[in-house]
């Protein structure tokens, strides 16, 4: 019999959760590391592909080879010279952190409201507030269109923030309330118990607890408004509130019949940067916020 | 209750209290209820008038006869426009196309995610990269990868292109262009489906799978018997959130082939004729009738399935 007090590879860890105390044999291990390197591949390819691309010069951007064989920087150092990109980037890093801040506060109200008070409206909240999230987003963009056109608000940074918030909030206030519930509020009285105000009590037993699951929010507020593209070509139509992804849709190139496919990859590129770093960072809040947020059983 | 603590109890309660036989709220609950209705307040403000305010106002347009390049004359049609989408043949085709790519997308989407959500849950190591590979589609701008996909299709440019052959061009021919955006589709939103199962399949007890393993269950049959039927809530939810998505599908046919060849989505026809034919009367007519589209495929997933309606599933 296997010693359950062995010690154990940091991998083993879920296994031995699980109650098994056997040592996995190599086989198995095997198996495992093919799905799992198959799984990383799939992921990998298409971003990787990108990657080649905008590292191949216009000359050779048409041979078709999985690994450039000439790298060159001249799209990047293209893209960045010319406003059709930068104020774009500057407009996608404004707007999607602006949304983020007003729809994680608002949220947070509400899924506190929720988590933790009762009050008749709150399935009526939620249920609607799933409706606005399957929402095909270009039924709303005819609509918008000609409203912000009338309003003024069409090609302005609010054009845009506006919708995202509302886009947002539905994942938001879901994903709140699931963490608020985990809170143990009583700590918060134990504290008042204690000695201490009602602010400090907030201060320096809730912010905390409640910090992980607001940052996880905002991260994926962020991550929708910075992807979005619907709203950012109907709702906008040049550079001042345009952002990148539709941006790079309206390149131009060298000539009106060449689709500057080295610009548009490096521009690419420099979008998911953020994204990535993100993903690589916080991957695992991010699941128990995508995944505690969801169904119940 | 002692004659002290009752009597403390009533003059803790509201001054002014119901007449007996009508439910008394207590001072308490009510302004509980009135800080639950201030706190959400904003957000549901928010959410009501981008989101609720405009599907009135398409109808409303949908309703005239709206073309922008004669922006002062507007008038009145009735159903005239919705006349004019359901016995156009480019609306069906649309539709036809749209729920092609849902149907077989979101199945192989159910397939593949549920093999990804095993292998999350179950993997012995590595459990980080591989979920950070799995977030990344998910993270990734649509767009972005919508682009990648376009350039390895593209005959000479892409490394996929010469599969079918060198004088293939695959983005160019209806049935391939379909097969290469439901590829997109799949690449992209799997991740999500599988951060879904792997919700549930959380759930299942493992208690559950070991004792049919001492019952002589192989592990398919543990599968199939245990863990499908235990996950069948979940399994629901992420089909009705990934069909509806699905049939929304805009972003990778518009970068992929926009909408050529016979590959026009219902949303991509509601944008051409939104901003290249500036028709708002049809193109608000397209905008509805998706809507009640989506509605309808929410309802028959909800009735027929008996899927958690919204706001079931949070206590």
């Amino acid at each position: 019999m296997a010693t359950a007090t062995a010690a154990k590879p940091k991998g083993a860890s879920a296994a031995s959760r699980r109650g098994t105390t056997a040592v996995v044999p190599g086989r198995q291990k095997f198996g495992w590391g093919l799905a799992n390197f198959a799984v990383v591949a799939a992921a990998a390819v298409p971003v990787w592909w990108l990657i080649a691309l905008s590292f191949k010069a216009p000359s050779t951007i048409s041979d078709g080879h999985f690994i450039p064989r000439q790298w060159t920087t001249e799209n990047y150092s293209g893209i960045f010279s010319s406003t059709e990109f930068l104020r774009p980037l500057a407009n996608s890093i404004g707007i999607a952190a602006i949304s983020t801040i007003v729809a994680v506060a608002l949220a947070a109200m509400a899924a506190y409201a929720v988590a933790r008070l009762d009050f008749p409206g709150k399935q009526l909240l939620i249920g609607a507030s799933l409706l606005i999230a399957m929402f095909p987003p270009i039924a709303l963009a005819t609509p918008l269109f000609n409203a912000w056109r009338i309003l003024g608000l069409f090609d302005t940074w609010q054009g845009l923030i506006i919708p995202y918030i509302s886009f947002a909030l539905p994942l938001a206030i879901y994903t709140l309330s699931a963490f608020f519930r985990e809170i143990p509020w009583d700590l918060e009285r134990a504290a008042q118990v204690d000695g201490a105000t009602p602010f400090q009590a907030f201060r320096k037993v809730i912010v905390p607890l409640a910090a992980p699951g607001v940052f996880t929010t905002g991260i994926l507020v962020f991550i929708s408004a910075w992807n979005d593209f619907i709203f950012a070509i109907t709702l906008t139509s040049t550079t001042r509130s345009r952002t990148v992804p539709a941006a790079i849709a309206f390149f131009t190139g060298s000539s009106q019949f060449q689709t500057p496919i080295g610009s548009i990859a490096a521009a690419a590129v420099i979008i998911t940067i953020p994204v990535v770093i993100l993903v690589l960072l916080f991957q695992r809040r991010i699941v128990a916020g995508l995944t505690s947020g969801a169904v119940k059983g | 209750m002692s004659q002290a603590v009752e009597a403390r109890a009533q003059t803790e309660e509201s001054l002014d209290r119901r007449p007996s036989g009508r439910k008394r709220i207590s001072d308490r609950a009510r302004a509980e209820r009135k800080l639950g209705w201030m706190l959400c307040a904003p957000a549901a403000f928010v959410m009501l008038l981008v989101a609720g305010w405009p599907i009135l106002y398409a109808i409303y347009l949908s309703l005239e006869r709206y073309d922008l390049r004669f922006p002062g004359q507007h008038t009145f049609v009735g159903i005239d426009n919705y006349a004019t989408v359901v016995t156009s043949s480019f609306w069906w085709h649309a539709f036809w196309v749209t729920s092609f790519i849902t149907v077989v997308s979101v199945t192989f989407e159910l397939v593949l995610g549920m093999a990804v959500a095993l292998l999350m849950h179950r993997t012995i190591y590595t459990r980080g990269l591989v979920r950070t590979a799995v977030l990344v589609p998910y993270g990734i701008v649509t767009v972005v990868a919508a682009y990648s996909w376009n350039y390895a299709w593209t005959p000479g440019t892409g490394y996929l292109a010469d599969l079918l052959g060198s004088h293939a061009a695959p983005l160019t021919d209806q049935w391939t262009a379909l097969a290469i955006i439901i590829l997109a589709e799949v690449w992209k939103t799997t991740p999500f489906m599988a951060l879904l199962l792997l919700a549930g399949l959380s759930l299942v007890d493992d208690s559950l799978l070991r004792a049919a393993r001492v019952d002589g269950a192989s592990a398919w049959q543990r599968f199939t018997k245990v863990t499908l039927p235990l996950m069948k809530p979940a399994i629901l939810v992420a089909l009705l959130f990934r069909t509806l998505d699905a049939f929304r599908i805009f972003d990778n046919i518009f970068i992929l082939t926009n909408g050529a060849h016979g590959t026009e989505s219902v949303s991509i026809l509601d944008y051409d004729n939104l901003t290249i034919a500036l028709n708002l009367g049809i193109g608000s007519a397209i905008s509805v009738l998706i809507f009640i589209a989506v509605a309808l495929i929410a309802f028959l997933f909800i009735k027929g399935f008996g899927t958690a309606a919204p706001g079931q599933e949070v206590k």
